[in-house]
C-alpha cells in the first residue's frame, strides 16, 4: 500500500499518450459559439440604448422653454390709436402687439428707441407668438389697456437654443443665428433673473405652427385620443364577437377555414395597404372627410382587428372545457354558457390583447399619411369629423423640418409617444400578471 | 326630422317595448305551465323586433336618399360644355351640396328673401361660418334650394316610416309573448347572426383591399400599359398640371422593386445573424434570470413605433455613417446620409426582435430527446445546436425569416425618412435608393386630382406590394404548419 503511494510517478508515465481528438479545438469552438450569442444580444441591446439615448438626449430639453419676463405697458396709443375700440371690436384683434413687447424690452435693456438696427435685433429676441398672447389678454379683459402688466413671453427659437447651450457661441457671429449683441442681452436678462426656462405647457396645447416655439402637440393629442376611442369602440366588440363565433360556434368548414387564413394574413399585410383601402373606400367611395380622425380611427380599427381576434381566441381557448361542460350540464344554453361563463373568464386575456393592439395602433403612421392626416391644423378639432393630426404623424411632419429647434421638439414628441406606449404596455403586463389564471 | 332624432325615438320605442314585454312575461307566469324563457328574454325579443328592422330601414333609406339627391341634382345642372368653368362634375356637385348645407343654417327670414347671385350669397353664408369655394355659380342656388327641399321631404318620410316600423315591430313582438313562446331561442339566433356578421368583417376587409386597389389599378392600366409598368426601368411620374396633357410620365416598377428588395436584403443581412444568435443563446445557454431580463428588453425594440426608428436613422445613424466615411477616406463622404445602408441597418435593428422571438419559440419546440441523444454521444453543446437542433428547427426558422422579410418589404416609415426619394437603379449600398412604399406615400400625400395616372399608380404599387407580401406570408405559414406536424 505505502509502496504504491510513495511511487506515484511511475504508472502515470507508463500510460500511453492521449490520442488527439481535437478536444481543445472543439472547446474553443464552443466558447466562440457562445461568444457569438452574447455579442448578438449585446448588439441588440446596444442599439436599444443608442436609440433611447439619441431620443432622450435630444428631447428632454423640449419640456422647458426659455421665457422672458416683461413689464408690458398696454399703451392705448399703440393698441388703439384712433380710439375706436368701443365701436369696432376688430381694433383689438389687429393691433400691433409686438411693438409693445419690443418697447418693454428696450426699456428694460436701456436701448434707445432711435437706435433702429438695435431695435430690429431686439425684436428677434422674443417670439412672434407674443401677438396672440397679448391679444388674448386684452380681448379677454379690455380694461387692462393703459395699465402695465408683468407677462412671461416666449423667446424666439434661436434664442431658446442659445439659452439652452445648443448653439456654439465660439464661432463667428456671422455664421450662427444669434448675434453677439443678442447673446449679451440674453446674459444680462439671465443675470437679472428676467429670462429663465419654464415648463413648456405650450408643447401640449399649441397646434401646428411654422415657428418652433409656438408649435405643439395639442391637435395631435386630441386626434390620437379620438382615434384610440374609435378603435376601442369598434375593434373590441367586433373582434370579440368574431373570435367567439370562430372559437365557440363555427363548425370546421371551408368557410371558417378561409376566415382563419384570412385573419392570419391580414395580421401580416403591410400597414400602408390599409391606408390605400381607407383612401379608396372611406374617402373616395363614401365621401367621408379627409384628415378626419373618424376615418383614421376606422382604418386603424381594420388594422388592429386581426391582433385583437388572435389574442381573444387564445384567451378563449385557455378557458378549460370543464367550465363549458359544467355550464351546459346545469342547463345553460350555448349562448348563456359563452356569455355568462367563458367570456368573463377570458376577459383579462382579451383586455391585455386589446391594450397591446391599441398601443400598436397609437404608434402607426403610414396609413394615416394616405388619408390626409398630414395637414397643417392650427385649431383644436372639436368632433372626430374635424381635420386633425396624430401623434406619430406630427413626429413625421416635424422630422421633415430643417430647423434645429424642431429636432428638439421632434424628440420631445417621441418621448411623449414612448411614455404613452410604455404606460399602455406596462398596464397590459400588470393585468396579465394580476389576473392570469393557470388551470 | 333629423336622422339622429328618429334614431333616438326608435330606440326609445324599443326600450319601452323591452319593459312592457318583460312585464307581460312576468304577469303570464305562475300558472301550471312551466315558462320556456326568462322574462328578460321576452323583453329583449320585443326590443330587437322593434329596433332592428327600423334601424336597417334608416340605413338603407339614408343611402338611397343620397343617391337620389345626387341624381336629381345632376339632372338639373346645365350640360357640361368645353367652356364650363368648373373642372369636373363631382366638383360642381360638391359645391351645390356645400351651398345647400349653408342655406340650412340661415334663419327663415333670411331664406325668404334669398339673394339670387352667388356673389351676394357667399358673404351671407360666410357670416354663418360656412366657407364656400369662390367660383360658385348663380344657377347653383335654386338647385341647392331644391336639394334642401328634397332632403327635408325624404327625411320626414323616412322618419315616419321608421317610427311606424318600430311600432309595428314592438306590437308584433308583444303579441308573441306567451308562456311557452321560444323567446330565448329567437334572441340567441339574432346574437349568432351578429357574431357571424362580425367575423365576416375580416373577409370583407380583404375583399375591400383587393377590390379597391384592383379597380384603381385597372383604370391606371388603361392609360399606362402593364408591360411598361412591370418591366419599365425608369421611374419619372412627372406631376403634370391638370389639363396640360401630353406630358406622360414614365412608371417603371423595376427601380422601386430593386430598391425595396435591396434594402430588405441589407436589413435581413443584419437582422438574421444577430437575431438568430440571440435566440440560440437565450434558448440554449442563458440562465432563467438572464433570459427573464434580456428577452423583454429585446422585445422593447419590437414595440417602438417605426417612425421613431426613422427619426433615429435620420438624425443619428445617417449622419454618423456619413461622418465616419468622411473620416475614413479623408474628407470625401462616400456614404450618403440617406442611403440603402442607413435604411437597411436601422430596419435590421427593428427586425431583430421578430427574428429572435420567432426562432426562440421554434428552437425551444425542438424535443429535448434530440439534444440528449446528441450530448450523450459526446458532442459539445455548440455541436449539438449546429448539427442537431438547427437542422431540426430549419423549416420553422425559414418560415419565420420569410415572415420577417415580408415585414421588411412592407415597412414604410423607416425608408421614407432614411432611404431617400431618388428612384435610382444601382448596386452601391452607400447611395440612396427608394422603395415601393416610399413612392406610394409620395404619390398620395397632398391634394391631388384623383383620376390621374400619377395618383392611380400608387394603387398599382400597393397591389403589387400586397401580392408580394401575401405570397410570402402564405408560403411561410405553409412551411410553419408543415413543420409543426412533425413533432406532435
Amino acid at each position: 500500500m505505502t509502496d504504491i503511494a510513495l511511487n506515484p510517478a511511475a504508472p502515470a508515465s507508463a500510460r500511453p499518450a492521449r490520442r488527439d481528438i481535437g478536444l481543445k479545438r472543439r472547446y474553443a469552438a464552443e466558447r466562440r459559439f457562445k461568444l457569438y450569442g452574447i455579442a448578438a444580444i449585446a448588439i441588440g441591446l446596444f442599439f436599444l440604448v443608442a436609440l433611447m439615448y439619441s431620443v432622450f438626449s435630444n428631447g428632454y430639453t423640449a419640456f422647458w422653454q426659455t421665457e422672458v419676463n416683461l413689464a408690458i405697458n398696454l399703451d392705448p396709443k399703440i393698441i388703439d390709436p384712433d380710439n375706436k375700440r368701443a365701436t369696432d371690436p376688430n381694433v383689438l384683434l389687429t393691433a400691433n402687439y409686438p411693438i409693445l413687447a419690443r418697447n418693454a424690452l428696450a426699456e428694460k435693456l436701456g436701448v434707445p428707441a432711435t437706435n433702429k438696427p438695435a431695435m430690429r435685433e431686439l425684436g428677434k429676441l422674443f417670439s412672434e407668438g407674443v401677438r396672440g398672447q397679448l391679444r388674448d389678454l386684452v380681448v379677454a379683459n379690455p380694461s387692462l389697456i393703459g395699465t402695465t402688466q408683468s407677462v412671461w413671453v416666449l423667446t424666439g427659437a434661436d434664442i431658446d437654443s442659445a439659452f439652452k447651450g445648443q448653439i456654439d457661441l465660439t464661432v463667428d457671429q456671422t455664421r450662427r443665428k444669434v448675434s453677439d449683441q443678442q447673446v449679451e442681452w440674453m446674459n444680462k436678462l439671465k443675470g437679472e433673473g428676467a429670462m429663465s426656462q419654464r415648463f413648456n405647457t405650450g408643447l401640449f396645447t399649441y397646434g401646428a405652427s411654422s415657428r418652433p416655439e409656438t408649435s405643439g402637440l395639442g391637435v395631435a393629442l386630441i386626434g390620437s385620443l379620438y382615434m384610440m376611442l374609435i378603435v376601442l369602440c369598434l375593434a373590441l366588440p367586433i373582434g370579440v364577437a368574431a373570435s367567439i363565433y370562430l372559437e365557440e360556434y363555427a363548425k370546421k368548414s371551408r368557410l371558417t377555414d378561409i376566415i382563419e387564413v384570412n385573419i392570419n394574413n391580414l395580421a401580416a399585410v403591410p400597414s400602408i395597404v390599409f391606408g390605400l383601402l381607407g383612401l379608396a373606400v372611406f374617402i373616395n367611395f363614401f365621401h367621408m372627410p379627409r384628415s378626419a380622425s373618424l376615418v383614421g380611427g376606422m382604418v386603424l380599427t381594420l388594422m388592429t382587428l386581426p391582433t385583437i381576434i388572435i389574442a381573444t381566441r387564445a384567451a378563449l381557448r385557455a378557458v378549460p372545457p370543464s367550465i363549458r361542460a359544467a355550464a351546459l350540464g346545469v342547463g345553460a344554453s350555448k349562448t348563456q354558457m359563452v356569455f355568462h361563463h367563458v367570456l368573463p373568464l377570458a376577459a383579462p386575456g382579451i383586455l391585455t390583447g386589446t391594450i397591446i393592439g391599441l398601443a400598436h395602433a397609437l404608434g402607426e403612421t403610414a396609413p394615416l399619411l394616405l388619408i390626409g392626416m398630414v395637414a397643417f391644423v392650427a385649431n383644436s378639432p372639436v368632433t372626430p369629423l374635424d381635420p386633425s393630426t396624430a401623434l406619430p404623424v406630427q413626429i413625421y411632419m416635424w422630422a421633415n423640418e430643417a430647423e434645429r429647434a424642431f429636432v428638439e421638439r421632434t424628440s420631445g414628441a417621441i418621448i411623449v409617444l414612448l411614455i404613452f406606449l410604455a404606460v399602455m404596455n406596462i398596464t397590459a403586463i400588470i393585468l396579465r400578471r394580476r389576473f392570469e389564471r393557470r388551470w | 326630422m333629423s336622422t339622429l332624432m328618429v334614431l333616438v325615438i326608435v330606440i326609445a320605442i324599443a326600450a319601452a317595448g323591452y319593459f312592457i314585454g318583460r312585464q307581460r312575461a312576468v304577469s303570464k307566469e305562475g300558472g301550471n305551465v312551466k315558462p320556456h324563457s326568462l322574462p328578460h328574454y321576452h323583453g329583449w325579443w320585443v326590443f330587437l323586433a322593434s329596433a332592428l328592422p327600423a334601424i336597417l330601414f334608416i340605413a338603407v333609406w339614408a343611402a338611397a336618399t343620397g343617391v337620389y339627391l345626387e341624381r336629381s341634382a345632376i339632372a338639373e345642372l346645365p350640360t357640361r360644355t368645353a367652356d364650363t368653368v368648373i373642372a369636373s362634375q363631382s366638383l360642381e356637385l360638391g359645391m351645390v351640396s356645400g351651398i345647400a348645407r349653408g342655406l340650412d343654417k340661415l334663419s327663415d327670414a333670411e331664406r325668404a328673401n334669398l339673394p339670387q347671385t352667388f356673389a351676394e350669397l357667399q358673404p351671407l353664408l360666410a357670416s354663418k361660418g360656412v366657407a364656400l369655394a369662390t367660383e360658385g355659380q348663380d344657377y347653383m342656388i335654386p338647385i341647392a334650394t331644391e336639394w334642401n327641399r328634397n332632403t327635408a321631404w325624404a327625411s320626414s318620410i323616412g322618419g315616419i316610416v321608421a317610427i311606424v316600423l318600430a311600432l309595428a315591430g314592438a306590437v308584433f313582438g308583444l303579441s308573441g309573448v306567451h308562456v311557452r313562446a321560444r323567446a330565448r331561442n329567437n334572441v340567441e339566433r339574432v346574437i349568432l347572426g351578429a357574431l357571424m356578421a362580425a367575423s365576416g368583417i375580416a373577409i370583407l376587409t380583404t375583399i375591400g383591399i383587393i377590390l379597391s386597389m384592383l379597380f384603381q389599378t385597372i383604370t391606371f392600366f388603361q392609360s399606362v400599359s402593364p408591360s411598361t409598368f412591370f418591366f419599365g426601368t425608369v421611374w419619372d411620374p412627372r406631376f403634370a398640371a391638370a389639363g396640360s396633357g401630353g406630358s406622360q410620365g414614365q412608371f417603371g416598377l423595376i427601380p422601386l422593386l430593386a430598391g425595396t428588395l435591396y434594402i430588405a436584403f441589407v436589413a435581413m443581412l443584419f437582422a438574421v445573424p444577430v437575431g438568430l444568435f440571440a435566440a440560440i443563446y437565450m434558448a440554449e445557454y442563458a440562465s432563467r434570470s438572464v433570459r427573464s431580463v434580456v428577452k423583454p428588453l429585446l422585445e422593447v425594440l419590437a414595440g417602438i413605433p417605426t417612425i421613431v426608428y426613422g427619426f433615429f436613422a435620420l438624425v443619428t445613424v445617417g449622419p454618423f455613417l456619413r461622418d465616419l466615411s468622411a473620416a475614413l477616406s479623408g474628407g470625401y463622404a462616400f456614404i450618403q446620409a440617406q442611403s440603402v445602408l442607413t435604411a437597411g441597418i436601422v430596419m435590421g435593428v427593428m427586425l431583430i426582435p421578430f427574428v429572435s422571438s420567432l426562432s426562440d419559440d421554434i428552437i425551444t419546440a425542438v424535443p429535448g430527446s434530440l439534444r440528449d441523444g446528441s450530448l450523450g454521444l459526446g458532442s459539445t453543446k455548440s455541436e449539438t445546436i449546429r448539427r442537431v437542433v438547427l437542422p431540426a428547427a430549419l423549416p420553422g426558422i425559414v418560415g419565420a425569416l420569410l415572415l420577417t422579410a415580408s415585414r421588411a418589404i412592407g415597412e414604410t416609415m423607416i425608408v421614407v425618412l432614411a432611404a431617400g426619394v431618388a428612384a435610382n437603379l444601382n448596386i452601391n449600398p452607400f447611395e440612396a435608393m427608394t422603395t415601393i412604399t416610399v413612392k406610394i406615400v409620395n404619390q398620395l400625400t397632398g391634394d391631388l386630382e384623383f383620376n390621374s395616372p400619377q395618383t392611380l399608380v400608387a394603387f398599382a404599387l400597393g397591389l403589387t406590394l400586397f401580392f408580394i407580401t401575401l405570397a410570402m406570408n402564405i408560403f411561410a405559414l405553409y412551411i410553419v404548419r408543415k413543420y409543426r406536424e412533425q413533432y406532435e
